[in-house]
């Protein structure tokens, strides 16, 4: 059972900080280079600009239910599981959502790369 | 890039490494949560090393929106993985602890995957559809 619960902490954290991270990204292209927001506009209206956008709230939300899964995983569940898994599965599953929903262009080098990641956060966190 | 992108990806390696750090030794401290009781995880928010994490997490969270905002995800997520690196070497050179080859195994592979993806272009895809992008071309006009 316990198994069962670690891997849907583990799922639950994944899908959450995939989605998470993908509205961010979003609502932050979406916005623009903030340096250049806030060179032309200045500080206040580029943080208005930010605080309006509901995409980036819905992120943060998604962010948050990350963060508490990982957090309550991290308490009880295999650390040996559940610490390496969903740290290593958000960047495989960040990649596919790139290119998927945001159609960046993930090459092979950045597939490689976030292969390379993978691994080395899964040793890293399992170590 | 510019040295300004530069120091927001520094930053938000930096403050996502001693953020992660201040996090795990809260939660080791706080001991288990019961599933039967999930909402005594707001408990652990008095924890001052809890605390710490999330003030590390917000500047994070900061520099990671702002690097989203000139660079691709597939580019930012990778380079974020350096926190691990960063705490491995805080874990040698301060706690003095002894780190074996399987871990040196992981800092290779990290440096290299987060070398290969710093090659390439930061900013793939469709122009932004509105923000900076728009201003510039309400300027034009």
């Amino acid at each position: 059972m316990k198994v069962l619960y670690t891997w849907l902490c583990i799922g639950i954290t994944v899908c959450a900080a995939t989605a998470g991270d993908v509205l961010v990204a979003l609502a932050m292209r979406r916005i623009g280079d903030l340096g250049e927001l806030r060179r032309r506009r200045g500080f206040v209206p580029m943080l208005l600009r930010v605080l309006k956008s509901g995409v980036l709230f819905a992120g943060i939300f998604f962010m948050a239910i990350a963060f508490f899964s990982n957090l309550v995983g991290l308490s009880w569940a295999d650390l040996s599981l559940m610490g390496p898994a969903s740290a290593a599965l958000t960047y495989i599953s960040n990649a596919l959502a790139a290119k998927l929903l945001l159609k960046e262009d993930v090459n092979r080098r950045r597939w490689l790369a976030t292969i390379f990641v993978f691994c080395g956060v899964l040793i890293l966190s399992h170590t | 890039m510019s040295v300004r992108k530069y120091l927001v990806i520094l930053s938000m390696m930096f403050f996502g490494a001693s953020g992660d750090a201040l996090l795990a030794r809260g939660m080791k401290q706080a001991g288990a949560i019961d599933i039967h009781h999930i909402l005594n995880v707001f408990a652990v928010l008095s924890s001052p090393y809890i605390l710490l994490g999330i003030v590390s997490l917000l500047i994070f969270m900061g520099s990671y929106m702002t690097a989203l905002s000139f660079a691709d995800l597939s580019y930012v997520m990778p380079a974020t993985a350096i926190s691990y690196v960063l705490m491995t070497l805080l874990s040698i050179f301060w706690l003095h602890e002894r780190v074996g080859a399987e871990r040196w195994s992981g800092i290779v592979f990290i440096v290299t995957g987060v070398g290969l993806v710093a090659g390439g272009p930061w900013r793939t895809g469709d122009p932004p559809e509105s923000g900076a992008g728009l201003d510039a071309a309400e300027e034009r006009r």
